[in-house]
């Protein structure tokens, strides 16, 4: 199980980098390389070109400003997780990292890796898809932006095209009042989810929920907003009634059978999630309000 | 036509300067290279943990690095971890609690638990537990390696 | 003299190679010039091979060969042989070394590749150009007996490999006089090998002395040599097979291989050491696996739960070639009816012919599956009685005083099936007391409040254990009184070098770190049997006391003379022989090995033998039953049926233990095997044959966030087959396992009438059961 033979470059800036993409025709970037590295090691991937962008520094750093949160693609997950930056702005990226992978992967993958990789059911591209994240791309003839709901065409594809690179990922930030929840069922820990659902919440005085957002990830090819669910919860109390609705109508997403598991299943899981992770947030929410 | 690359690094404290094929995993480079044979291949697929190594004191998949990404790099494996003669605390526990059988895993395990005890010097069971989910082991069921971190972190503490 | 080192918590010799990265398994053997080999292997379950072009890589730079089967010549170009010949196989169908003109699994290996290095040897794979006639395979064990199924084998009958029956006691007379029969059917899967280390073998040929020297990463050596002096018809004195470190074994390495005739055939063929390393997507291709078989049990019981009789059908699936002979579907079988005293039994297994990768034993045997079937007996008989489960054992225990206690049924080594000693009621309560098994009642109603669902569950088994014929063992002490000892049972980090030291060491009164122990190299010992079936703790302990003993015995003697002592007046103590009455008299054993072993021109003293060494081949006089009762307290999810293990109890009998700390890593680690079984492990296919997760992120190995705690009670009642008491404890663990974790199960679903009928059994299977509970009590 070896790779086949390619053609190493390691640049160490943006523009050395885009120039190399340009020039390539069959090249693959190699960021955390946790999952870009089996797939070349069991041969289903063999790149002519391999190009390591682990010496563009530039590309990694946490940043928060103008109520915004925005990673370098190259941050690894493990400096999210230790970031007291993002632990204060934005505490799901803790409890959702925790499921994604195990400490010897969190330490070389990265988020731009993860989002680009685009797998159905990983944590931070469902994360993206709750925030309404941005992505900055950058190819030779210059950059653009690709909002989250513009960037998972389909299944593990990113709208990115082959001379382009991830840059930089924005996440705007909830009130520093907002309820979280991830809530994830894998069959062991660690492992690829076979559904996970995210969810931020505010609440007013009265408990009522004035914003909401619910993602749910590895149900269908890529992950999936609940845009109606969400709708309906607005103006609504946030108690167990509420919740049990949403989490019946979560049921209804569209979802893919595979080898292991069927549709059917994984829209349970969905509702089950849905409504523990709703719950979760809501006591996060109040909490804070209690503060 | 072998892509081949200079790089250097440092090896269990001693510097190497090594002309590496390119497509070689980190695992590879010492395996093949150097014949440092500590480091075993479990699955090459970046799931068993056998392989893992600490670069720049962080846990990593061999088997998911490049050997040219050690370029610049300290690396620290199985054989780097006794300090001579000397066992660390983490191996030294591994061997008092039967916390291997047949050894193979072992390598990846210690190296693992050796920077998550650096990292959290008062861990609970809970938390060995997730540390060491990244690595596999058939033989032990793994109870006992988890009572020899907890030992090992406490004679840590202890020293 | 008191045992020092019997019984105590010895820690193993074998680990601090271990530990600090020297260990030798075999891809880390270096020999210069070595070659590297890989295989190409069949992409489809079955089908003909009308051509291969083999030039274009051959042509490749860095590439030393390419070999197919028409590169094969008399006598290698043969079956593999058959290592375990048995009357009872129908048909059997061997693999050539290299696929000839059929292949009938995923990954059967069709042309070697000899190159500079194991990448090039992969990059020419492509280069390969095979052109295939696709057949229909068999996948399913169900399918593969029915008449309308495809044939997994062109040109053979049908399928079947072989019908196995048992029977004893009346077996209509207890189905006509019972007071209630009941049925249970159900599936069982088993997984693979995956030893972290996978296959692996190199192999030097060396022209002037015509013979090989081969490391392979085997559980059995001496079967590897019996097997390829066969395949080269060579004396197995020119072949040398060492099995240094080996990671890991559990069933699937004790086999012979192809790779194991391949790779040192090329390497006699081209005059380079060449070597062979599996990697893991071998692995699940190639090495032999467990998997399924299926059950359909009818069962007579009386009233109060007293179950008279057994019968029923099992189907083995057996995989494409049998390459390990009946040993599976033997020991599916043999073990019944378990720790119970069933009065008659009636049961017929058919093995069939799959187009998947060979079955062979995995931890366990068909042991795990006779000891599920039985516990399936018995939960199917405590749910329709409702009586509590621990409650049926009891009343279906053989009894403390029965032993000897023949089943009625024969072993597969021709003898009465007889347990030699045992106390299943004593060890079933202790189980219970460790597990609290009567304060489950109220943890289960406390849960209950909190909406969630705790359940617990039972299963006992016992173990045939220490099988024959033997593993033998020398001790030898040299002038400076150290003491070497060779055997021939190869490790596979069971520790047996240091049992081998213990045993010694007390026997001969020496300190541990004087014996220097060889093991795994049919060089250094002349016979051997293999690693299997927790069998060679028993015959290493048993062979191991009775040479030593000799040993003793030469040197007492010789020292009896020398000292002008009685003999019975003598004493060992670290080493030193001394009269009780004198104690300023001594002699070592060193200065005995000496007299023994003199430089030349001296005489060995007049009537003793030379060499203070003794050879025994001493083995149990017959397969010691271990037994075991275990417990499992689980919670079930019911919006996810994830399963939550909470508690794992285990009370275990393998008679008295060497190394308690040994036994006690050989039942967690078992267990945990059994749990993976229950609820993880499982090689699927697809209808084409193609295996669907052949990597570790989607076959699941237990892990160690989902293992519970797992508690372990001792009982020890020593065999009496053995001078030492012994009984096996490798697979005790894996045996009961799987029920306890399926019963705990059903218990805490028993408001839905879940019965599980398949394992592993996964999540969403259980919601299903728990919704058809649900929509069947809406329905009354």
């Amino acid at each position: 199980m070896k790779s086949a033979p390619f053609t190493y470059y390691d640049p160490t800036s943006v523009p050395e980098l885009v120039d190399l993409l340009a020039n390539a025709e069959d090249a693959k970037i190699l960021a955390g390389g946790q999952s870009l590295m089996p797939m070349m090691n069991m041969r289903f991937l063999m790149p002519d070109d391999v190009i390591d962008i682990n010496g563009v520094h530039e590309l990694n750093f946490i940043e928060r400003e103008n109520g915004h949160l925005k990673f370098g693609a190259m941050t690894r997950q493990k400096e999210v997780l230790g970031s007291n930056t993002v632990a204060n702005a934005a505490p799901i990226f803790g409890e959702a990292l925790r499921y994604v992978g195990h400490i010897q992967t969190r330490t070389r993958g990265t988020i731009g890796g993860s989002l680009c990789h685009l797998d159905p059911s990983a944590e931070l591209p469902a994360i993206a898809s709750l925030y309404g994240a941005e992505m900055k791309i950058a190819n030779a003839d210059g950059e653009r932006t690709v909002s989250m709901d513009d960037w998972a065409l389909a299944y593990m594809t990113p709208n990115i095209s082959p001379e382009d690179v991830l840059v930089d990922i924005t996440f705007p930030l909830w009130g520093q009042n907002h309820g979280y929840a991830f809530e994830e069922f894998a069959r062991r820990h660690g492992d690829f989810a076979i559904t996970a659902v995210g969810t931020l919440l505010e609440l007013d005085q009265n408990q009522i929920i004035t914003k909401v957002a619910i993602v749910v990830a590895g149900a269908d090819v890529t992950p999936t907003r609940l845009y109606d669910v969400e709708k309906d919860l607005i103006g609504q109390i946030a108690n167990e009634g509420t919740f049990a609705d949403a989490a019946n109508h979560a049921s209804e997403i569209e979802a893919m059978t595979d080898a292991y598991v069927t549709a059917t299943y994984r829209q349970r899981l969905a509702k089950t999630l849905t409504n523990r992770a709703l719950i979760s947030a809501t006591e996060r929410a109040k909490e804070k309000q209690n503060d | 036509m072998t892509d081949k690359r200079d790089i250097q690094f440092t090896l269990n404290g001693k510097h190497y300067a090594e002309a590496v094929e390119t497509r070689f995993s980190l695992a590879d480079m010492l395996r093949e290279q150097l014949d440092m044979t500590g480091t075993h291949l479990g699955c090459e697929h970046g799931v068993c943990g056998a392989c893992t190594v600490l670069c720049d004191g962080e846990p990593v998949r061999a088997c998911l690095m490049l050997g040219v990404q050690a370029n610049g790099k300290e690396i620290i494996t199985i054989e780097g971890l006794a300090d001579g003669d000397e066992l660390s605390p983490i191996q030294a526990a591994f061997r008092k609690h039967h916390g291997l059988q047949c050894g193979y895993c072992t390598p990846g395990f210690l190296t693992t638990l050796t920077a998550f005890l650096r990292d959290h010097p008062d861990p609970t069971e809970r938390e060995i537990r997730e540390a060491i989910s990244g690595n596999i082991c058939r033989c032990t069921g793994y109870q006992n390696i988890v009572a020899a971190a907890l030992d090992a972190a406490e004679a840590m503490r202890a020293a | 003299m008191g045992a020092r080192y019997f019984g105590a918590e010895v820690q193993r010799g074998e680990d601090e190679a271990l530990i600090t990265g020297k260990g030798q398994y075999v891809d880390d053997i270096r020999l210069a010039g070595t070659l590297h080999g890989a295989f190409l292997r069949s992409p489809h379950a079955h089908a003909v091979i009308k051509s291969i072009d083999k030039s274009a890589a051959e042509k490749m730079p860095g590439v030393a060969a390419v070999f197919t089967y028409a590169d094969l010549e008399e006598p290698v170009n043969q079956q593999q042989v058959q290592p375990y010949p048995n009357p009872n196989i129908r048909q059997d169908i061997r693999p050539y070394p290299l696929a000839k003109d059929e292949v009938c699994f995923v990954g059967e290996a069709v042309a070697f590749i000899v190159a500079d290095t194991r990448h090039i040897a992969e990059d020419a794979l492509a280069l390969i150009d095979v052109e295939y006639d696709i057949l229909e395979p068999v996948v399913n064990l169900r399918d593969a007996i029915s008449e309308a199924a495809p044939i997994a084998h062109r040109g053979s009958p049908d399928n079947l490999v072989s019908q196995l029956k048992i029977s004893y006691g009346e077996i209509d007379n207890a189905f006509e006089k019972a007071d209630q029969l009941f049925k249970t059917d159900f599936l069982q899967h088993r997984g693979g090998c995956h030893a972290m280390e996978g296959r692996g073998v190199i192999a030097q040929y060396d022209p002037i002395l015509e013979s090989f020297t081969i490391w392979s990463a085997t559980q059995c050596p001496y079967l590897v040599r019996r097997s390829l002096a066969s395949q080269f018809e060579l004396p197995e004195s020119r072949i040398r097979v060492i099995a240094n470190d080996v990671g890991g074994g559990f069933g699937p390495k004790a086999g012979f291989y192809i790779e194991e005739i391949i790779t040192p055939w090329a390497a006699r063929k081209l005059g380079r050491p060449i070597k062979w390393i599996e990697d893991r997507r071998e692995h699940f291709l190639t090495t032999n696996t467990q998997r399924d078989t299926w059950w359909e049990l009818e069962i007579a019981v009386t009233a109060k739960g007293r179950i008279e009789g057994v019968r029923g059908s099992v189907i083995t699936d057996n995989g494409a070639y049998i390459p390990y002979g009946l040993l599976l579907p033997f020991t599916t079988m043999a073990p019944f009816p378990g720790p119970y005293k069933v009065l008659a039994l009636d049961l017929t297994q058919d093995v069939v012919y799959t187009n998947t990768v060979s079955n062979s034993p995995v931890r366990g045997a068909g042991r795990p599956n006779a000891a599920y079937a039985m516990e399936r007996v018995i939960e199917t008989v405590a749910r329709n009685l409702k009586i509590d489960p621990a409650e049926v054992r009891r009343r279906n225990f053989i009894q403390k005083d029965d032993f000897p206690y023949k089943t009625g049924l024969i072993h597969f080594n021709g003898r009465p099936m007889t347990y030699d000693s045992g106390d299943y009621h004593a060890l079933l309560e202790k189980a219970l007391e460790l597990a609290d098994y009567d304060g489950f009642a109220a943890r289960q109603a406390e849960a209950r409040k909190e909406n969630r669902y705790l359940g617990i569950g039972v299963s006992s088994c016992i173990e045939d254990t220490g099988m024959g014929p033997y593993e033998g063992v020398s001790v030898r002490v040299d002038p400076r009184g150290q003491v070497y000892v060779s055997s021939g049972a190869a490790s596979q980090g069971q520790g047996h070098k240091t049992i081998l030291r213990q045993i010694v060491a007390d026997e001969l009164s020496v300190d541990i770190e004087k014996i220097h122990v060889e093991i795994g190299d049919t060089g250094k010992f002349p016979q051997g049997v293999g690693t299997v079936g927790s069998r060679v703790g028993v015959n290493i302990g048993t062979a191991a006391y009775s040479a030593a003993t000799e040993v003793k015995t030469k040197a007492l003697a010789l020292a009896a003379e020398i000292l002008e002592a009685d003999l019975n007046n003598l004493e060992i103590e670290d080493g030193i022989i001394r009269d009780r009455g004198r104690s300023n008299i001594t002699i070592s054993l060193g200065e005995i090995a000496l007299q023994l072993a003199p430089m030349a021109g001296a005489a060995i003293p007049e009537g003793h033998t030379a060499s203070l060494e003794a050879t025994s081949f001493d083995a149990s006089k017959g397969p010691p039953h271990a037994s075991g009762s275990n417990v499992c307290e689980v919670e079930v999810d019911l919006g996810t049926g994830e399963v939550k293990l909470l508690n794992y109890s285990v009370a275990h009998d393998c008679g008295r233990k060497i190394n308690p700390l040994i036994v006690e890593g050989q039942i967690i680690g078992g267990v945990v095997h059994g749990i993976g079984n229950a609820l993880f492990e499982e090689m699927i296919y697809d209808e084409n044959g193609q295996p669907q997760n052949t990597n570790y992120g989607e076959y699941l190995l237990p892990i160690a966030t989902e293992m519970p705690q797992i508690n372990i009670v001792h009982q020890e009642t020593p065999s009496p087959l053995n001078p030492l008491g012994l009984k096996g404890a490798g697979e005790g663990g894996t045996i009961p396992a799987a029920n306890a974790v399926i019963a705990a199960i059903e218990n805490a679903l028993e408001d839905f009438g879940v019965v599980v009928d398949k394992y592993p059994i996964h999540p969403e299977r259980l919601c299903e059961l728990i919704d058809q509970g649900r929509m069947s009590e809406a329905a009354e």
